[in-house]
């Protein structure tokens, strides 16, 4: 005899979960009794919404779903940003919550809230469990659609008495079978034809890669395409990383906080290849405008997103790793060398703004000292803002992964995040950028942070300002800054050393750049706070 | 433009909302929406009509075949078999009781229901026919109607 707590545990370690965030409650006790039996590392957060974006720096540095648990109620409520943060950004994650006993569902009894009501709209799929027989099939379904086609969170929803209630045996399927669900990974052979053709007759063609390639893990696929097209290269904020940051072909993230040479290629292309890219607003504000002047290919695992934001020439369904392997043996040199030698050219005239300072920390090229001290492959966490922009722009390691809530723009992503994966990879170098404000909406998982013995570096710009609210505020609002001056910020150095966290505090280039490289060298977690210009643009 | 979709879903519990919650999400309108079962037990049919251009029509095909549990979209175009039921409650007095027979009579719309006051007549038939047995019936003095949204399926 099993009870369905002990069930949800065994189909975890069947899926081959080895950690979960998580904070419980009444309503997912009898899970966490079972879960005392287990080899599953339980790390105790210290808010649920930082739960969900753990688990979403651990899918992102793991490649497998990351899985977050939390109680019925504010449990779950709490949980609902993470979910959002990692459903706008494509990331897979399971997400677990307790639920009040069925007999009492639907009469608000203590803790009772409609989750899966709640998060219709955010999660890819979601389950409420009604009996302990379902739960075998219902996590298989979960995880597989969590990992596949384009990933996403999916929730489970189980109900306290449905974890304590007996079955007798437990099988776990081998396999998931949902007739309503068969996501297509291999391209169109007639649409791979034509886009070959467009590609050949192009003068003026850009590659651009979003999120989606680094979920389909297509870097090597990406590389060897563009090696030999000769097509330059820019990305998304989701897409960096993508090929390696010092690739001569690769030009730089393009957008609203772009590169303004990424942006021209653009403007200037006859032809571009939307690759795992959604065509988001900040990525390319008029995309109608851009698929006048070009031939558009779009490549992308969710039909939806093809055609959603622009108008599209050449529609390819299928995951952007498979196509660009097949399109890759096809494809012939582009004939496009004065177009190359434009963009580069452009590329090269540009000058990156900011420089050492005396009286303050240079964001900007704090970020390039850092990117230099730091291992080849480290991971770069950032939180939505300026710090996300200056990161984003200024951090060019060549096998690292940047990892930000780039959809959502949830603001205390990077501290949890950069747990998450460091707890999933704990060999690689992880640092996490944090404005002032965004880090003190998670800087409670410091305590996670040492209970966790995770040596995370942390960077906090410290401007006591929300700097891209006031700048913003500068551009529209002719300088009427309201609510966005930080007042009665709390000495962080301080209170880092409060946690027990080694922390320093540095006021110019020259302080944070040998900091940074006694941070780095610690074999403990370590904050560096860097005192910052408010008026440091973030471009 | 109008459309009418033809949705195949898994009958199971919180299909309706996942589907409604997407058109409410994404600013698409619904002018009618009809559920039932199917052949298979395991299945429902829906069918939405709702307005829209391509692009729009495009979009919800393709996001609703993003919701898991639904296993087929087809939009149908005018030849599709459809129609509707109509249950339409009449204000009936003795002077006007001739002529709402004679609608009835014209329409073939069955009395479904008949009190001191009103007449209550139950009707099948394509969308547009509806609506002219209620234009019909409007001067007479409409008190209640309950129609159960279109529903249709392709030809052969």
């Amino acid at each position: 005899m099993h009870t369905g707590g002990e069930i949800m545990v065994k189909c975890l370690e069947a899926e081959g979960v080895d950690i979960l965030f998580g904070y419980p409650g009444a309503a997912i006790c009898p899970f966490y009794d079972a879960l005392y039996d287990s080899p599953i590392r339980h790390v105790l957060v210290r808010s649920e919404q930082n739960a969900a974006h753990m688990a979403s720096g651990y899918a992102r540095a793991s490649g497998r779903p990351g899985v977050c648990v939390a109680t019925s109620g504010p449990g779950a409520t709490n949980l609902i940003t993470g979910i959002a943060t990692a459903y706008m950004d494509s990331i897979p994650m399971v997400a677990i919550t307790g639920q009040v006993n069925l007999e009492q569902l639907g009469r608000d009894v203590f803790q009772e809230a409609d989750v899966t009501g709640a998060c219709e709209s955010f999660t890819k799929h979601s389950y409420l469990v009604k009996s302990p027989e379902e739960l075998p099939r219902v996590f298989k379904e979960a995880f597989h659609i969590a990992a596949t086609g384009r990933p996403g969170p999916v929730l489970i929803d189980v109900p306290e008495d449905v974890q304590e209630a007996l079955v007798e045996t437990f099988h776990y399927p081998e396999t998931a079978d949902i007739p309503g669900y068969k996501p297509k990974t291999a391209g169109h052979p007639l649409q791979m034809k034509r886009a070959l053709e467009a590609i050949a007759q192009a003068k003026r063609p850009v590659i651009c890669c979003g999120g989606g390639v680094v979920l389909s893990g297509a870097r090597r696929e990406m590389a060897a395409f563009a090696e030999k097209s000769g097509i330059p290269v820019v990305s998304t904020m989701m897409g960096i990383g993508v090929m390696p940051m010092d690739s001569p072909v690769y030009l730089g993230m393009i957008g609203k906080f772009g590169r303004s040479y990424a942006n021209r290629a653009i403007g200037e292309a006859d032809l571009i290849l939307l690759c795992g890219a959604r065509v988001g607003d900040r990525a390319i504000a008029l995309p109608n405008q851009i698929a006048e002047q070009a031939k558009i290919i779009h490549i992308d695992i969710d039909p939806a997103e093809i055609g959603k934001n622009m108008r599209v020439d050449v529609p390819i369904v299928g995951d952007v790793k498979q196509v660009l392997a097949v399109l890759g043996e096809k494809v012939e040199p582009v004939h496009c060398k004065e177009w190359v030698e434009r963009v580069q050219q452009y590329k090269r005239e540009f000058v990156p703004r900011g420089a050492d300072r005396e009286d303050y920390v240079e964001p900007r090229s704090f970020i390039r000292a850092l990117s230099s001290l730091m291992e080849e492959d480290a991971i770069l966490t950032a939180d939505p803002g300026q710090g996300q922009i200056w990161s984003a722009l200024n951090f060019t390691q060549k096998e690292g992964r940047f990892l930000t809530s780039g959809g959502l723009g949830t603001m205390g992503y990077a501290l949890p995040a950069a747990l998450g994966a460091k707890l999933a990879q704990p060999n690689r170098q992880v640092v996490a950028v944090c404005g002032d404000g965004a880090f003190q909406m998670s800087l409670c998982e410091l305590a996670t942070v040492v209970a966790s013995h995770a040596p995370l570096k942390v960077v906090v710009f410290d401007n006591r300002r929300l700097g891209m609210v006031r700048e913003y505020q500068n551009s529209r609002y002719a300088r009427r800054h309201i609510g966005t001056h930080m007042d009665g910020n709390p000495d962080f150095v301080t209170l880092c050393r409060a946690y027990g966290i080694q922390a320093a505090r540095a006021r110019n280039n020259r302080e944070a750049e040998q900091l940074a490289r006694e941070m780095l060298a610690s074999s403990r977690p370590y904050v560096l706070v860097c005192r910052v210009d408010p008026e440091t643009p973030s471009v | 433009m109008k459309y009418t979709l033809s949705v195949l879903v898994e009958n199971q519990p919180g299909v309706l909302s996942k589907v409604v919650s997407l058109f409410a999400r994404r600013g698409y309108n619904i002018d009618s929406l009809a559920v039932g079962t199917t052949e298979d037990p395991t299945m429902s049919r829906m069918t939405i009509v709702g307005q829209g251009d391509d692009h729009i029509l495009e979009q919800v095909e393709k996001q609703l075949n993003k919701v898991i549990p639904v296993i087929k979209v087809r939009s149908l175009g005018p030849e599709a078999v459809s129609g509707e039921l109509l249950l339409v409650k009449v204000a009936c007095e003795a002077q006007s009781l001739g002529r709402i027979n004679e609608i009835a009579a014209l329409m073939k719309a069955e009395v479904a229901d008949v009190s001191k006051a009103t007449v209550t007549l139950q009707y099948a038939g394509e969308h547009e026919k509806c609506e002219a047995l209620l234009d019909l019936l409007r001067p007479l003095g409409i008190r209640e109607i309950a129609r159960t949204g279109v529903i249709a399926l392709e030809r052969g």
